[in-house]
This record gives structure tokens, sequence and C-alpha cells, in this order.
């Protein structure tokens, strides 16, 4: 064995054994809580999606679906009209967002960084979507229709924003580049506000991780000749390669389960308005699976450039 | 003795142009950006000392014609605001406390040892974040309604626990890693820990201190910035959060499921003095609504102000560590 070793007859641990039972104990809240409260509750809810509920008073019972229990399933993808075109232009649209939001809070926590007047500030206010767009207050935001008309003829919102630049006429008139990009370049400038709300998060991961690159590495590679635009290649993007990885994960995740969400709002209504416990639960099943994939695949693809400073 | 100020000549280089012209810029995007952030926030304060006319005046946008603290009134009493503010602040300081500890201590669990399953395990916690919260609610709400641990209450009592309408149920979550977003902060400090310089604890080994007592002494210090980031989410998103607190607690008024009922509330109330009206109007609604998000927000606002500060003094201890 790996981690035992025999030494006069009695068994005891090496130092892998001992490391490894000091780590088990470390993450034990997540493992009781994964294992004991997790799990049960995952497994709970995939019986749903196999079944369907009739709630009485007394209590619910649960009778299996037609197709063996896929019932759900089958009806999600293949009968209802409107759930795969939702899924997918919900897909299209969140994996458009991504690599915004990941540029955009870079740029902001480098623009953070640097040493201006009201600097504080600035950060202060940067950071105030954290606070501002989350739970209740977003959902009554959305309700607020009256605000909302009286927003559109106010101030710089989407569609005035555009007209007001013209960055689609703009950049088609003196680029040569093509229809699609152009498309998706002005639709991220107007969705601008989306944008920020959404990066709060990343903009403060990504701040405390150039706040804690040591100075002395710029020092020693000014001495070297480094420009600045080498340093921050062989650097700054290096040493927060890490964070690109944590705010990419985080950026998906949060886009995708935001309650703002059309999907969302979708499974919601069929669980909460139309009672459909079993329906819901496998709509927000299949929903998950393509989130899952997806951040499989993004984590793949980011991973692969990360460096870590200090391997283990 | 008498000193000569000499002017120094400034020549304009290029250098310093290019300087100036990206000062000016960056100045152009930071205002911008802080005033997209800003706009619906000034907006709602504003609503929130409107009359209900100046929401149908369309030449008033920002500065209402009928100034009113009406609206503070019947918001303040109708979300019960104090009793409320303290309640909800001291139950959002205790659960993000208690999941600040139980995610420090598995972050550093996943970061700096060894242990069979570890990648697999790892890949469960983000499993944790990326489930969304509607699929386990029902779930979740009978796992405590008849609240037992392996049936060894229902054995000894005769029947199992009600925990819902008290707090257990925010502290079980919390100390099990299972509160909001917590698969987040486990990332976000696990990511923290290692890269931290590994020499800071073999120093600590070698010395003779042992494995927790180097974690408590020596990387929880270190962690301040990181501690006082998750310790504001989790108390920002646990005030917000009304899904779990509307899930957990009925009768028991907090912050977001005040907010999310007072409308209604107020509107009862306000035909209890006598006024009638026939359907809630929806200028009345939005501006109670927008009156309460102020009163919501402003408690963590101030908290905010306060953690910014050591917030930046937490990076900068840790840059002298690093």
């Amino acid at each position: 064995m790996y981690y035992f070793k025999k030494r006069n007859r009695k068994w005891s641990l090496t130092m892998a054994g001992k490391e490894s039972v000091a780590g088990i104990l470390f993450v034990m809240p997540f493992l009781i809580g994964f294992f004991f409260i997790f799990l049960p509750l995952i497994a709970e809810s995939l019986r749903y999606s196999f079944s369907d509920m009739e709630v009485s008073a007394g209590g619910y019972t649960l009778t299996r679906t037609s197709d063996n229990g896929l019932g759900n399933y089958i009806r999600a993808v293949a009968i209802d009209p409107d759930f795969n075109l939702m899924l997918l232009t919900n897909l299209v649209q969140m994996v458009a967002q991504v690599p915004l939001v990941l540029i955009f809070s870079f740029f902001a926590a480098n623009l953070l960084n640097q040493n201006f007047h009201g600097r504080t500030a600035a950060r202060s206010i940067l950071f105030l979507p954290v606070i501002v767009s989350s739970g209740v207050i977003v959902a009554l935001e959305s309700s607020d229709l009256l605000v909302a008309t009286m927003n559109t003829t106010s101030d710089l919102s989407g569609g005035e924003l555009a007209s007001f630049l013209n960055v689609a006429g703009f950049l088609t008139e003196y680029t040569s580049l093509p229809a699609s990009v152009v498309g998706a370049l002005s639709s991220a400038v107007n969705g601008l506000y989306d944008i920020v709300i959404a990066s709060g998060v990343q903009i403060l991961i990504f701040l405390a991780g150039l706040q804690s690159i040591s100075p002395s590495l710029y020092e020693a590679s000014s001495m070297e000749g480094a420009t600045q635009w080498e340093s921050f290649w062989k650097i700054t993007l290096p040493m927060v390669s890490p964070l690109i990885l944590v705010n990419s994960v985080y950026t998906v995740i949060d886009l995708f389960t935001n309650e703002n969400n059309e999907m969302m709002q979708e499974i919601k209504t069929t669980i909460f308005t139309e009672i459909e416990y079993g329906y819901g639960s496998a709509m927000a099943w299949i929903y998950f699976v393509c989130i899952a994939l997806l951040l499989i695949l993004v984590g793949g693809i980011v991973s692969r450039y990360v460096f870590y400073y200090d391997e283990r | 003795m008498k000193e000569k100020v000499v002017p120094r000549k400034r020549k304009i280089t290029g250098a310093r142009v290019g300087r100036w012209l990206w000062s000016i810029v960056r100045g152009v995007i930071v205002v911008g950006i802080c005033f997209t952030i800003l706009q619906p926030l000034i907006m709602k304060f504003c609503v929130s000392f409107m009359g209900e006319r100046d929401l149908y005046d369309a030449s008033v946008k920002y500065v209402p014609k009928n100034f009113t603290l009406n609206n503070f009134k019947l918001a303040l009493s109708g979300m019960e605001y104090f009793t409320t503010l303290i309640r909800t602040m001291l139950l959002a300081a205790a659960v993000s406390f208690v999941q600040l500890v139980s995610c420090l201590l598995t972050a550093y669990g996943f970061a700096r040892f060894r242990f069979p399953f570890k990648k697999l395990l790892f890949a469960c916690v983000i499993f944790t974040l990326v489930v969304p919260p509607q699929v386990i609610m029902l779930p979740l709400f009978m796992r405590y309604r008849f609240f037992d641990v392996f049936g060894i209450i229902e054995a000894s009592t005769g029947s199992t626990v009600n925990l819902l309408d008290t707090y257990w149920p925010f502290f079980i979550q919390a100390f099990t890693t299972m509160g909001i977003r917590n698969g987040l902060y486990i990332y976000m400090l696990r990511q923290f820990f290692k890269g931290m310089p590994k020499e800071l604890e073999e120093a600590a080994y070698v010395d003779g201190c042992g494995k927790l007592r180097t974690f408590a002494q020596i990387m929880v210090p270190s962690a301040t910035s990181m501690m006082v980031t998750v310790f504001l989410f989790g108390f920002v998103w646990q005030w917000t959060d009304s899904f779990y607190t509307s899930l957990y607690l009925n009768k028991t008024k907090v912050m977001s499921t005040a907010l999310s009922s007072l409308a209604v509330n107020v509107y009862s109330q306000y035909e209890g003095f006598g006024g009638t009206m026939s359907f809630i109007s929806p200028g009345f609604v939005s501006m109670i609504n927008n009156t309460g998000t102020v009163l919501t927000i402003i408690p963590l606002i101030i908290l905010y102000i306060f953690c910014q500060k050591s917030f930046v003094e937490g990076i900068e201890r840790s840059g002298i560590v690093g």
C-alpha cells in the first residue's frame, strides 16, 4: 500500500498517508455537505424529473411518466415547440457574452490598478453592481415597468446609444470587417450596461490578483530593459492567468444561473405558476447538462494556458 | 540665505503628450463607466422622493416637483424597518462568518494537500455551483420541514423536527459549505492559497508547527484581503437573497422578504386608513418599491465603504508577504 507501511509488525501511516488524512480532515465540511445534504437533494430532484407529481392536501404522490419515465424529457426535446429554440438562442447569447465580460473586467481592473486621482472612488463605484444587482433587487427592478419607460426616454439606453454612435454603420463604412463581426461588435456596444453590471465580481477578483503580484518582478524586468508592453505580456498576464480561469468559470455560471435569464424564468414559471414540478425539473436538468458541458469546454481550453507560480 | 526658486523648464516631449492624452482618455472611460452604473441608482433615489403625480409627468426626470417624504414613512412602517434591519444584519453576519470559516478550511485542504480523489471532489465543488437552485428547491423544503439525522431523531422522540421558521437551515447549510455560492468562495480561496509561496509553510513545519496551527497562524492572516472579499460577498448575497429566505422563513421577516412583499403590505395599510383603491396603481407600486430598495441598499453601501478600506489594507499587507 502506498499510504500505509509496516513497521515493527504494526501498520502505520506513511508521510503521504498522513498528508492525505490531514487533507481529508480539512475538506470535511464540504464532504459532509456534499454527501449528506447535496447529493440526496439531487437524487430526489432527478426522481421528480422522471415522474409526474400530484400535489394534494396531505402531501404529494409521484407516478412514473410514460416511456420508462423519460416522458418529461421527451416532451421537452421533441414535443414542446419553444424549448429547443429558447435553449439554443440562450446558449448562443451567453457564449457570446462571456468573452466580452472577461475582456471588459480585465481591462477595468488594469485601469483601476493605475494611479490617478479619485481612484478609490472609481473602485468603489465599479464594484457597486455586486451589491446592487443581486437577488431581490434585480427582481424588483425588472418588474418596474414605469421607471423602465422613463429611462428609455431619457438616458443612453441601448437603441439610442447605437443611433448616437452608429457603430455598425461606422464599421461597415470604414473597415472591411465581415458583417457577422460587425453585428457582434455593435451588439456588444449596445449591451454595454449588461456587461458592466455583470462584471463586478470579476473586476474584484482580477484586481486582487494584480495587486498581489510582487513589484520586485516589475523592477527586475525594467532593470533588464523590458518595456511596459513587454512586462504586461511576460509578467502581468501569466501571473493573473489562474484568475482568468476562475473568472471564466464564474462568468459562465453567473450568466447561466442568473434569475433574470430567460431560461431560468421559464423553468421557474413551469414549476411554480404551472405547477408542473416534474416537467420543470426535466427542463432544468437538460439546461444543467448544457452548462456542465460548456464549463468543461471552457475550463479545458483556458486551463491549458494557466501558469502557476508555485506548481503543486 | 535666500534660496532662489528657479522654475524648471518643462520640455514638451512625445512621451509627455502621450501621457496627458492617456490620462484624458482614462478619465473619460472611468467617468463613463461610473455613470452607467450610478444612473439607475440615482434614478431610484430620486423616485423615492417623488409624489405619485410626478411619475406620470413627462417633464419630471430627476428632480421631483412634489417633493415628499411620505414614501419613506410608508416604507419604513411597511417593512418594520428597524427590527428587520437588526435581525437581517445579525443573520447575515453570522451566516457569512460561519461559511467563511468552513470555506477557508475546505479551500486550504484542496490547495495544499494531496489525497485520493482530490480532483474528482474538486469537480464536485464546481458541480454544487452549477446546479440551478430551482432544481433542488422542493427537496430542500422537504428536508427542513421533516428534518432528521439518519432517523435518529425520529427513533428517539417519535417525530421529525420542523426546522422551518428557525435559523437552523441557514447555519446547517453554511457550516457544510452548501450556502449561497459557497463553491465560488472555495474556488477563490483555493486559488489564492495555491498562489502563496510554499516556503512559508515549510519554514513553519521545520520550526515544529503543526498543520492546523500553520493554517491558523500563517495562512489565514495572509489571506485577509480574500477573507474580507468573501465575507462581503456572503453578507451581501445573504442580505438580498429572497430565494432561500422565503423558503426557510415564513413568519419571520428579513430584509429581502420584507422588500418583496412591501407594496402589497403598504397597500393594505393604505386601505386601513380609509382610503380606497380599487386596484394597486403601478405608479404607487413602483414608487414604494424604489423607496424600499433604497432603504435596503443603504446599509449595504455603508458596510461596503468600511470593507473597501480594509480590503485595500489587506491587499497592501499581502503584497509584503508575497
